[in-house]
């Protein structure tokens, strides 16, 4: 745990957000009011039930998508201005995305879908000492049409965390994987956290997960229910769902 | 089935940008097959009726002059149903406000239900026993702004006649009206005009006599045998040689424009309907793909395998329908349009074109078979397909390196390079048929552009350098050498070069063909022949040059012997060597140096006319120097032969070049903007997998349009070569006695199909970067693949 970053200013600071999506006659109100600080290294999980915003509140993060009102703020950005290539240099620069799908891209090998983002990145890990970090120095060479789905997920974990990001990003990462897999994916993640100091913040609605995070936001209809922080960290290995 | 319908109508909707590129495809393949097709049954018609109605006649011969009891005997031969004497003399008009040398051929009047009938346009025909009334072809009183009571003079045997215009007619011997040794119409300098056979023979000293027969041959009859037999009777009259009327000029003309017209028919809906039948397959695979869950769910709820083939086959054939009623109007319009120009080029009395049901049919039934034959195995996977299977998500594509890569270019592609290389080689059938597609596109503009650059080398060769003089002059009579000593004395006359032109039959073997032989100076610089490499070429002593395609008709090479047989003054028959071949494009000739062609014919110097090099000021001066010498029969100016080439060329052939190009288009812009679409929805979760991840607009776009790029980049190489073979296979087509067309291209024309190529790319890569700017970046994210 990195006290001293943790003692300054948040990396992230939302206030008031909100979110409306309106498809024809339907609103749906994804957030409604969400505050919110994450500090630089912070293990973040956000737990919740399906359609609490979960999601979208990781999406406005990660400069996918602006909110309907409030502030948000990423160091010196502020995330509420709808520019795609200011939203694209930021996404570039300092986000790292795991999703649940993986999404890699498939006419790649592992070693190039790493390459993909460190061509582009500034200061990034070779591919190769990205994709040892998941565990994967021996799969270099394969397409994901040749991977398991956690190699795949590790893989992806490699592509967001070796271009070096300040944050990373997880929307269930384990969500498709099976629980010896996910576990492992896990590890990778926290690794990632413990090592390289990478604020995460991992979305999942599995509150056994929890238990791996510095703190535990609770989400509940669009809103944040309550924060709870863990005295102690538990290694992914010692999870079970 | 009516949910299913409703389907239907909604995919179309959703795939409306596709749906209507490949119907624009099938659009123009319909257009070009019933615009082809119907003009050229509207013509055949025209010529079959024309021919019937006005007893066009099927063997001709010219002749010196016999006594008309003959006609009986040849009438009386085996085969002949009717035979009609005439009298035709070639001479010199005399236009008021026109100082340009006129010629025309003289026909006396076709006795009343005779062959060669007229087909009056205005006023009448001459009045019997008025021998200053005329009847004068359409082309040529339009031309002159000639109506009945116009009047001219003509030189009728040496003396100046005035002659009135009793009406203006077309007639089926003379659709096509060029003067004899020139390859294009020109009506203001050349016509046709008929008057009546007394006056014209008394006139040509052949009352009682003719020198020219039309022959009806008795149903089923042979030519040959009619030939045979009428040349033998007419051996010791000057007979020239009877031919059929597969030789007669008109008609040789008309019939391989409609040649031409057949060839463009079979090609270009050829091309069209397979590019849409590969578009169709391509679309419906990528829509059956998407839509397997659909499937599958339809199937687990019991409809049938046919019910769903005939739903997405109702797809194909609502797209397909579309552009077969597109392709009727727009091919009967233009066809319209261009058998305006063939009726404004040939001045044929009627010209029914219309919209025939057995065009539209077969059009419609090809295009139908082409559009299903091409979505059928896209269509049929759907039969293939287990319910259960289906509704899973298919197993994700599998890639591998491509050859450059494993070449070692791998270390100088990055990563979005290597995706291009890749997505091309995953289905290397699909991308070299796209290629193929593009292709075509680009080919097809060579063909609508390759007759002008052709025909434009052609004049260059013909007459830039081969017939480089001013004026040629014709004598009506063999004239003595010393003519050209007066010829050279005339004021303004620069350079002098004479020649003989005999009439002969040549023969190797089996193998015969009626010509002329011309005698030339050796050294000639107005008159040149030229060699295969197009240098000129020295006149040998002894012995003949022919014309390279005479060479292949007759069957002979350098060094070989043929069998001269003159027809004039004392007829005589030698073998020849054949002592080179020189290349020409118009018209068959044989040559010899004069002197010895003189001593061939046992004939002092002898000559037919001239070649003139004069000084373009003192043109009009000169032009009314010869009126004044009755010996000239016609003088025609080389520069009016270029324009005459060239006001053909402006009025046909721009019509192909605008259609070509504008269906050119369409098809590239057809296979690009539809491979655009596809790689899309194919691809477009990775790309926008690759926008989260911070690739810019700019950068996706590369991945996506650089696929098309390469694609496009590929297919104009290919294109140009295939363009060039699409060439050489219309003009292989346009080979014949009258012309022998080459493929020649100019750069201009490369350029300006490789331009049109990449503007069409640029612009269905534009309409796709739009919706790429579009991509939903989070709803990817949240689906599996
Ligand atoms: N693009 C969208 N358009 C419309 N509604 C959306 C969209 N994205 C999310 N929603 C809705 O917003 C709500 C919150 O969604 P989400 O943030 O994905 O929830 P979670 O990730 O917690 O499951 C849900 O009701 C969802 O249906
Ligand atoms: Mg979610």
């Amino acid at each position: 745990m990195n006290e001293l970053a943790q003692a300054g200013r948040p990396i992230f600071e939302a206030r008031g957000l909100t979110k409306v999506y309106e498809m024809g006659e339907v609103r749906v109100e994804a957030l409604r009011g969400v505050d919110l600080d994450i500090h630089a290294g912070e293990f973040l999980v956000l737990l919740g039930p399906s359609g609490s915003g979960k999601s979208t509140l990781l999406n406005i993060l990660g400069g996918l998508d602006v909110p309907t009102s409030g502030t948000v703020r990423y160091g010196d950005h502020d995330l509420t201005v709808d520019d795609d290539a200011a939203m694209t240099r930021y996404r570039r620069a300092h986000v790292g995305f795991v999703f649940q799908f993986y999404n890699l891209i498939p006419s790649l090998t592992a070693r190039e879908n790493v390459a993909l983002v460190t061509e582009i990145a500034d200061d990034p890990m070779r591919p190769e000492d990205a994709l040892a970090l998941v565990g994967l120095a021996h799969r270099l060479d394969h397409f994901p049409s040749q991977m398991s789905g956690g190699e795949q997920q590790r893989v992806a974990i490699a592509r967001a965390v070796a271009k070096r990001p300040q944050v990373l990003l997880c929307d269930e990462p384990t969500g498709a994987l099976d629980v010896h897999t996910g576990v492992m994916v896990l590890e990778v993640i926290a690794r990632v956290n413990r090592e390289l100091g990478t604020t995460t913040v991992v979305i999942t609605h599995n509150a056994v997960i929890a238990g791996m995070a510095d703190r535990v936001v609770h989400f509940g209809d669009g809103q944040v229910a309550r924060i709870e922080r863990n005295a102690v960290r538990q290694p992914a290995s010692g999870l079970s769902w | 089935m009516r949910a299913l319908d409703r389907k239907l109508w909604r995919d179309l909707w959703h795939m409306r940008g596709q749906a209507v590129a490949i119907a624009l495809v099938v659009m123009c393949g319909v257009a070009t097959h019933v615009m082809f097709l119907s003009t050229l049954h509207a013509l055949r018609d025209t010529q079959q009726g024309y021919y019937r109605e006005y007893r066009f006649a099927d063997v001709f011969v010219s002749l010196k002059r016999a006594p008309e009891a003959l006609r009986e005997r040849i009438a009386a031969l085996p085969g002949v149903a009717r035979a009609d004497t005439r009298v035709v003399a070639p001479l010199r008009v005399d236009m008021p406000d026109f100082g340009e040398p006129v010629n025309a051929l003289m026909v006396s009047l076709p006795a009343p239900g005779g062959l060669n009938a007229l087909h009056l346009r205005e006023g009448r025909l001459p009045a019997p026993e008025r021998a200053d009334e005329v009847v004068v072809s359409t082309p040529f009183a339009e031309a002159h702004g000639l109506h009945p009571g116009g009047r001219f003079h003509v030189i009728l045997n040496g003396r100046r006649q005035a002659l009135t215009v009793a009406g203006t007619a077309l007639s089926p011997e003379f659709i096509q009206q060029m003067r004899p040794g020139s390859a294009f119409p020109d009506s203001k300098r050349y016509g046709v005009m008929w008057m009546e056979r007394r006056a014209l023979g008394q006139a040509y000293d052949l009352e009682g006599a003719f020198n020219d027969l039309a022959i009806g041959l008795a149903p089923g009859a042979s030519a040959a045998a009619v030939m045979a037999a009428v040349d033998g009777l007419l051996e010791r009259y000057g007979g020239l040689g009877a031919y059929a009327r597969h030789d007669q000029r008109s008609h040789r003309f008309l019939s391989e424009e409609l040649q031409q017209l057949g060839t463009l028919a079979r090609l270009f809906p050829a091309m069209f309907l397979a590019v849409a039948a590969y578009l169709l397959n391509v679309v419906i695979g990528r829509l059956v793909t998407m839509q397997r869950e659909q499937v599958a769910t339809l199937k687990a709820f019991g409809y049938g395998n046919g019910a769903i083939l005939a739903h997405y086959l109702k797809l194909v054939a609502a797209i397909a329908a579309a552009g077969i009623v597109a392709g009727v109007g727009l091919g009967h319009w233009l066809g319209g349009l261009l058998a305006g120009l063939y009726m404004d080029f040939y001045h044929f009395p009627w010209l029914r074109y219309t919209l025939e049901p057995l065009v539209v049919v077969q059009a419609a039934a090809v295009s139908l078979l082409a559009a299903c034959a091409g979505a059928w195995a896209a269509v049929a996977r759907v039969a293939r397909l287990q319910p259960a299977q289906a509704m899973r998500p298919e197993p994700p594509a599998r890639y591998r390196e491509t050859l450059p890569e494993r070449l070692g270019l791998k270390r100088w592609m990055s990563q979005p390079t290597r995706m291009i290389a890749r997505h091309i080689g995953r289905r290397p059938l699909k991308s070299a048929l796209a290629v193929v597609g593009i292709a075509l596109g680009c080919g097809i503009i060579l063909t609508g552009l390759f007759q002008r650059d052709t025909v434009g080398y052609m004049i260059n060769v013909q007459f830039g350098m081969s017939q480089r003089e001013d004026l040629s002059l014709s004598f009506t009579d063999p004239t003595a050498y010393r003519a050209r000593f007066e010829l050279a004395a005339l004021p303004g006359i620069q350079r002098v070069e004479v020649f003989r032109a005999v009439p002969v039959r040549l023969k190797s073997g089996h193998l015969e063909y009626r010509t002329s032989i011309r005698g030339l100076e050796s050294g000639g610089e107005l008159q040149r022949l030229l060699d295969a490499d197009l240098r000129p070429v020295a006149l040998p002593a002894e012995g003949l040059l022919l014309t390279d395609h005479l060479g292949k008709r007759l069957g002979v090479k350098a060094g070989d012997r043929i069998t001269v047989e003159v027809l004039e003054g004392a007829r005589p028959r030698r073998d020849v060597v054949v002592a080179g071949l020189v290349k020409e494009y118009l018209g068959v000739s044989a040559y010899m140096d004069l002197a010895a062609l003189n001593a061939f014919m046992r004939e002092g110097p002898t000559i037919s006319g001239a070649w003139l090099g004069v000084d373009r000021a003192q043109l009009a001066g000169l032009f009314e120097r010869f009126k004044g010498i009755p010996r000239v029969a016609g003088v025609a100016e080389r520069v009016q032969e270029i324009r005459a080439f060239n006001r053909v060329m402006d009025e046909t052939m721009l019509f192909f070049t605008y259609v070509a190009t504008v269906f050119a288009v369409v098809i590239a812009f057809g296979v690009i903007y539809n491979s655009a679409r596809i790689a899309l929805t194919e691809r477009g979760r990775e790309l926008a997998s690759l926008r989260v991840l911070g690739f810019t607009r700019g950068e996706i776009a590369y991945i996506l349009l650089g696929e098309l790029a390469v694609l496009t980049l590929a297919a104009i190489p290919l294109g140009l070569v295939a363009g060039r073979w699409m060439c050489h296979y219309i003009a292989s087509t346009m080979q014949n006695d009258l012309f022998r067309v080459p493929v020649v291209l100019a750069p201009q024309t490369y350029a300006f199909a490789v331009t049109v190529v990449l503007v069409s790319a640029l612009l269905s890569g534009l309409a796709v970067r739009s919706r790429l700017d579009k991509l939903d970046l989070v709803a990817v994210l949240k689906t599996p693949e």
